[in-house]
């Protein structure tokens, strides 16, 4: 049964603060990150940049729908408190994770919305991956795209962004790889026929060919994390929110690209 | 109720061609690809896609388990008066949706 | 692996397995067992009547990056006016269990006969798209997609 050999976030916290590296400054030079966009062929890259072409814009469609409605509790619909998406969702997506002061902790664009929709709306909780959940997500991430990724500059997510960036260069698995093995030190290069990214998480949810389907952030580290052989962090998993903060820092400022397509 | 985009441009001049985009999100379960238990999927497609223009066949598709999930299908139509299109798709399990839209050509 | 396969939404994924591979499927393999031959599916589509090359334009990506969902454009010269148009458009794939990929129908109204979709590929093969002109000719084309496979396969 593969263990995987994870050092406790705690002491790697330390050890960096200690060697005095800046949280949240590594990965990739500003001016050479790219989208996996970029790697991509013509043809899909097409699929990708005509909205009637592109899948991910069937869940969007849902997602606008799922905004106008009313709940069966009688609170308002999304609409009723934030207006037309265009107006009040516009950038707001390009600024998660965020921190969540109700729950003192970060939160993703996901999770933000379901506490919205249980709190707010009265509404019953959505399964992670469900469809309803990704459509309104995928949705409310349009309204940013293009927008330039900028994660707030909160001091209180400080240690979590040093966790994140812990968990993507720590090694783990049976393989004993760190993320960045491969998506910092080698990328551009190919694994086999497969070309490298830099594992930006820029166009979430979004259409994976591999999955005939929509999926989030989440769902693509659990598939990474499965292919290096460690075990994936349980969905909601607050190692999730510290990583997907980590890689958007280390991700700016390149463009929100929701609903983007992949292979 | 299953999600339809269709993309065509909403006015054109006489003798345009124009390009027709459809989408629809469907399964296309192809029948050859086992669950997680093991056991072979049953078929679920589209087998069908047509379009009418004021009543008269426009275009009309048989889709096989080879189509990809979410079935993309584009083909053109030459503007000659304004009316209405229909779309209607048509599969197993009883699958039957049909869509329309308007077009003004002057 | 874990005991973290509960997730229903994942029946559609495919089977479950950690696979860090590397993989690029060789030329050699066997294709996957077949309903019908291709020739016996072009048969059935063109009847006896001769086929012949060119008129015809594919689009397929050579190398493929997911043969879940593969782009495919067929263009075919021809006037589209009553006198003189494309009447059927079928596609064939060699290695699918399938033979057929997609028919398409078309009139005159069309104005071209050039029309779009995505398709399946199972393995790397050739695609042939035939066509029937409105004066019993047949014509056709075909093209090579070499199907990749990702390195680290869904879990």
């Amino acid at each position: 049964m593969p263990h995987s050999v994870m050092v406790k976030p705690p002491l790697v916290l330390a050890a960096l603060l200690l060697s005095g590296l800046p949280a949240g400054a590594g990965g990739i030079a500003p001016a050479d990150r790219r989208s996996g966009f970029d790697h991509m062929s013509q043809e899909i890259r097409s699929m990708q940049g005509d909205d009637a072409a592109n899948p991910g814009m069937l869940a969007v469609a849902d997602g606008a729908e799922l905004w106008a409605a009313s709940p069966a509790s009688g609170k308002p619909s999304c609409a009723g408190c934030h207006g037309a998406a265009e107006v009040g969702m516009r950038g707001v997506a390009a600024r998660y994770p965020a921190w969540d002061a109700r729950d003192s902790r970060p939160i993703d664009l996901q999770g933000r919305i379901e506490q919205c929709r249980r709190d707010r709306q009265g509404a019953p909780a959505l399964p992670h991956e469900s469809s309803e959940l990704l459509a309104l997500t995928a949705f409310v991430a349009l309204q940013s795209r293009g927008a330039p990724i900028a994660p707030p500059d909160d001091a209180r997510l400080d240690p979590a962004r040093v966790e994140g960036r812990a968990l993507f260069e720590g090694r783990m698995g049976q393989l004993g790889l760190s993320c960045a093995n491969c998506h910092d030190d080698n990328w551009g290069r190919r694994l086999g026929a497969a070309l490298i990214p830099q594992g930006q998480p820029t166009g979430y949810p979004l259409y994976r060919l591999e999955w005939q389907g929509l999926g989030s952030l989440q769902r693509r580290l659990r598939n990474c994390l499965t292919g290096m052989r460690a075990d994936p962090f349980a969905y909601d998993a607050p190692e999730y929110v510290a990583l997907e903060l980590y890689l958007a820092t280390r991700a700016a400022p390149l463009p929100v690209e929701t609903p983007a397509v992949r292979p | 109720m299953a999600r339809a985009l269709i993309n065509l441009p909403k006015t054109a001049k006489p003798g345009d061609v124009v390009t027709i985009k459809t989408l629809l999100s469907h399964p296309m379960e192809t029948g050859f690809r086992p669950g997680p238990d093991g056991r072979i999927l049953p078929r679920n497609i589209v087998t069908e896609f047509v379009c009418h223009f004021e009543g008269d066949e426009v275009f009309r598709a048989e889709l096989y388990p080879a189509s990809a999930a979410n079935p993309y299908l584009t083909f053109t139509w030459v503007a000659t008066r304004s009316g209405s299109f229909t779309f209607t798709w048509r599969g197993d399990n009883g699958f039957d949706q049909t869509e329309t839209a308007v077009i003004a050509v002057s | 692996m874990s005991g973290k396969r509960p997730d229903r939404r994942r029946v559609l994924a495919g089977a479950a397995g950690t696979v860090l591979t590397v993989a690029l499927r060789p030329a050699e393999a066997a294709p996957l067992p077949r309903t019908e031959t291709t020739e016996s599916a072009i048969r059935r589509f063109a009847g006896s009547n001769a086929i012949r090359q060119g008129r015809v334009t594919l689009d397929l990506p050579p190398l493929v990056e997911n043969g879940n969902t593969v782009p495919l454009g067929v263009n075919v010269e021809s006037p589209m006016t009553p006198a003189d148009h494309v009447r059927r458009i079928g596609v064939f794939n060699e290695r699918n269990p399938q033979p057929n990929v997609v028919t398409v129908h078309l009139r005159p109204e069309a104005g071209r006969a050039q029309v779009s979709t995505r398709i399946r590929l199972a393995d790397s093969q050739r695609i042939t798209a035939i066509a029937e002109m409105s004066d019993g000719t047949y014509w056709s084309a075909s093209a090579d997609a070499i199907v990749t496979l990702a390195a680290c396969l869904e879990g």
